[in-house]
């Protein structure tokens, strides 16, 4: 894998848009190539090499490429957006959207991840050592189609929303989060190692939500069925196991009414 | 900067013209003042169109692109904008303003978009009264086109009630009123009854099912509505979605709907030859007894609307997208509902109508959309007489408008519908329900006119401002980077030509080049003003049903003059 290293060398006044900064629009391009690429702030089109400088080299596929991103690009967004393979390393804090509609490929952030991280995404895998905040793996505003594959793993809190209209994939986060997890949910698997506030798989369909901390505030539309003993992202733990969302309308596959899962560790 | 006033002459295209009978002819198009003129002097600015198709401005005779359920279809769709905004691979900002959203545009993309296809005129096909006044304010914001509002009348009290006593004579005094009120053109019917009865939670799917509380039936509003239309002589006929649509079985409701036209004939000073204009057919035109049954039943269907020179119709042609449907049929948005789970709007409109939005895919890997898109086509290529069958898409519930140029391609080329079919996952079953993989006809450019401009303005009664390049037409002028005679066999090709015009003119003034927007003169809206003497009995009905029924006093009902953009009323005196 070839590695490519990207350093800022100048803040942006407003908000910058890297959509271009995907192991897929830098493979097979040279460097100054790739800093040719856009980048909006406002209405405004820039170009990558306006804001940052580039080392190393880009592979011939984008599975072939790593990128690296040095310098604080907290007031940065969509880092690895729609990216399909290879990887993206931002050692820092960064925007909205890092990860959105990806469909494979490796990012981690070692910061904090602001909102919409991972959203509709298809593929590939998420890390973000610190916090990230709502719409963690949702589907856009609006929209049906929520996260529908890969993992985003979040070491430290989330906000609100997670996971909302998912339909699979995982989304494991370490700390606690608010409220509103699985919101709509026709598949997915959402892991909350902390506590939860509230609002745990409202209209869900479909899907598995585990809380191993306080559920503060559970949802009426849930009854529990069983105590069972699952393995969860690598242990084993005793769970109480509730289904529902009771309130929302029914699939039958095989004959057998599905239901939403909630697990809460004992 | 080229003005309305000056001088244009089309040079050397290939011209044509349905209603002058030229069939791709070389010959200059001449325009004065922003009407077409039979010479031009020697100060003209000259637009080359040698080696390119000339025809009139498109004219779209049913669309949904102005009024509340439409932005209703923008409000709950922040998703159709994503990605297609200015940076994200949308079209880059050309006109005043920026274009955004996909099976729902904003206004201003409306205008655009349909500018750029050679499309001068639109009309919007279902206003619902008490909310006239926002489909005006839209228009006045949708560039260059100009635009026509029909208000909806199948499910409106007054006219049930005046059907019910068999009197003509005050229906039609209560329309023209309702057309004065609402600066409307023409004569709308959604789901005759079935609408009211959605407002019980009930439904009527054939014409013989009695509406709630009103003791009439859906056939008796049809028939009614349009002994009111030939009444009064309108330009255009009574325009009908009719009962049970989309459901599978249902041609036969729609034969049954045809057939009450049967000896009906019309004299109205506008040329328009019938008296029933059926939209968006394919919607209409399905056997089968459930949907794992569904097949086409377009050839039932045309074989009537051959036979029937009173009836004009238009394809409702889907395009294999995901789209947004909005219709005032209530009930069936909630049917559509029921099947997705997509997300759904519901309105009820007091004594009017309803409405509904939801949104929907069709998909070309699932066997129903591929066979709905089969009976479109099919549809076209059953019918024998072209200036009676319009390319629509019932914009956007089957499919975005700006799709026309890949509808004309598959019309024009077996091979651009074969090659549609063989990407499909169940294409087996699809020929199977369908006669499309059988029809080896393709259409000429001059049965793209028929079905494009010539077709759908004489239907609306429009024929001396659109349509044609007759003398004293309004000067709207599409040139297509076409060569007529050596018709490129790749349909690609086809539809990157209908997709963006060499030119397009909007009386007499270039609005686009090179497939981009140049200029935005003013635009009008055209509403039908029908002369006749006040009603007493109906002024007395109207008065009495806004003090008991209406939320609104009747003094702040009819649209304000200042609301309506550049009016244009096209007049008549009742019979
Ligand atoms: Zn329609």
């Amino acid at each position: 894998m070839k590695t490519i290293t990207m350093t800022l060398v100048q803040e942006p006044e407003l908000y910058l848009e890297c959509y271009s900064v995907t192991p897929d629009q830098f493979a097979g391009k040279s460097l100054a190539e790739i800093a040719d690429l856009p980048a909006h702030e406002g209405k405004i089109q820039w170009k990558l090499g306006d804001f940052f400088k580039f080392e190393g080299k880009a592979g011939e596929t984008a599975a072939d490429t790593k990128i690296v991103v040095n310098g604080n690009v907290r007031k940065m967004k969509r880092f690895g957006q729609k990216m399909s393979a290879g990887e993206v390393v931002i050692n820092s804090d960064a925007d909205m959207y890092i990860g959105g509609w990806m469909t494979g490929g490796k990012i981690t952030v070692n910061g904090n991840a602001d909102t919409f991280l991972g959203i509709a995404m298809e593929g590939g895998e998420i890390l973000v050592e610190g916090d990230a905040q709502n719409y963690v793996g949702s589907s856009y505003r609006g929209d049906w189609r929520g996260m529908s594959g890969g993992l985003i793993r979040v070491k430290g809190n989330a906000g609100n929303d997670i996971g909302t209209a998912m339909t699979g994939g995982t989304i494991i986060i370490e700390g606690d989060a608010f409220i509103h997890v699985l919101t709509h949910a026709e598949g997915g698997t959402v892991i909350i190692k902390g506590d939860v506030e509230g609002r745990v798989g409202g209209q869900m369909v479909k899907g598995d939500a585990y809380v191993f901390g306080n559920l503060l505030y559970p949802l009426p539309g849930f009854k529990k069925v069983a105590t069972v003993e699952k393995e969860v992202d690598g242990a084993t733990y005793t769970f109480d196991q509730y289904i529902g969302d009771l309130g929302e309308r029914k699939v039958k596959k095989k004959g057998e009414i599905i239901y939403g899962n909630l697990y809460l560790k004992k | 900067m080229v003005n309305s006033m000056a001088e244009l002459l089309i040079k050397n295209g290939f011209v044509f013209d349905p209603i002058l009978g030229i069939k791709g002819d070389i010959a200059d198009v001449a325009i004065k003042n922003g009407r077409i003129t039979d010479k031009v002097s020697d100060k003209a600015e000259i637009v080359d169109a040698s080696g390119k198709t000339v025809m009139a401005g498109g004219v779209d005779i049913h669309t949904h692109v102005a009024g509340p359920k439409v932005n209703v279809g923008r409000e709950m769709r922040p998703e159709d904008k994503f990605f297609r905004g200015e940076y994200r691979g949308g079209v880059l900002k050309q006109g005043k303003r920026m274009e955004m959203g996909f099976s729902v545009p904003s206004t201003w993309k409306t205008g655009y978009a349909y500018a750029r296809m050679g499309y001068t005129f639109a009309n919007e096909a279902a206003m619902p009264p008490l909310f006239a006044p926002h489909v005006h304010e839209e228009f006045r914001d949708t560039p260059i086109i100009d635009q026509t509002a029909m208000p909806v009348f199948g499910n409106n009290w007054f006219c049930f009630e005046y059907i019910k006593n068999d009197e003509t004579e005050n229906n039609a005094a209560y329309i023209a009123w309702l057309l004065s009120a609402t600066k409307g053109f023409g004569i709308k019917i959604v789901n005759p009854g079935g609408t009211e009865a959605w407002a019980w939670g009930k439904n009527c799917s054939s014409i013989h099912d009695e509406v709630p509380h009103f003791e009439i039936t859906p056939a008796e509003i049809v028939t009614g509505l349009i002994k009111a239309n030939e009444y009064l002589g309108l330009p255009h006929s009574v325009h009908i979605h009719g009962n049970n649509m989309g459901n599978p079985g249902n041609y036969k409701d729609t034969l049954d709907t045809l057939r009450l036209t049967s000896g009906i004939n019309t004299s109205n000073k506008f040329g328009r030859e019938q008296v029933l204009h059926n939209t968006h057919l394919q919607f209409h035109a399905y056997k089968g007894s459930s949907w794992s049954d569904f097949e086409s039943g377009a050839k039932e269907v045309m074989d009537y609307v051959n036979q029937n020179k009173n009836i004009t119709v238009d394809m409702g042609q889907v395009t294999l997208d995901e789209t947004t449907t909005m219709t005032s049929d209530g009930p069936f948005e909630y049917h559509l509902n029921q099947l997705t789970h997509f997300k759904w709007a519901n309105l009820d409109v007091e004594i009017e109508t309803g409405s509904g939005v939801v949104p929907h895919i069709y998909d070309k890997d699932v066997r129903t959309s591929g066979i709905q898109w089969a009976i479109g086509l099919e549809i076209a290529l059953f019918a024998k007489d072209m200036m009676r069958v319009y390319i629509t898409t019932d914009h956007p519930n089957a499919g975005p408008f700006t799709r026309y140029p890949g509808i004309i391609a598959w019309l024009m080329s077996e091979k651009a519908r074969q090659a549609t079919l063989d990407t499909m996952k169940w294409k087996d079953k699809v020929i199977d329900a369908s006669n499309i993989a059988s029809m080896d006809r393709e259409l000429g450019l001059y049965e793209i006119a028929q079905m494009t401009r010539a077709g759908p303005a004489k239907a609306l009664g429009l024929l001396d401002i659109y349509g044609s390049l007759r003398e004293r037409s309004d000067g709207n002028v599409a040139v297509y980077n076409l060569n007529a005679d050596e018709l490129p066999s790749d349909p690609a090709l086809i539809e990157d030509a209908f997709r963006n015009t060499a030119y397009t003119v909007k009386e007499g003034v270039i609005v686009v080049r090179d497939g981009k927007i140049v200029a935005e003169p003013p635009k009008h809206t055209l509403w039908t003003k029908v002369n006749m003497p006040e009603n007493a009995q109906v002024m007395h009905d109207i008065r009495e049903k806004f003090s008991t029924s209406y939320s609104i006093n009747l003094e702040n009902y009819p649209v304000f003059d200042e609301n309506i953009h550049n009016a244009r009323a096209i007049e008549l005196d009742a019979n």
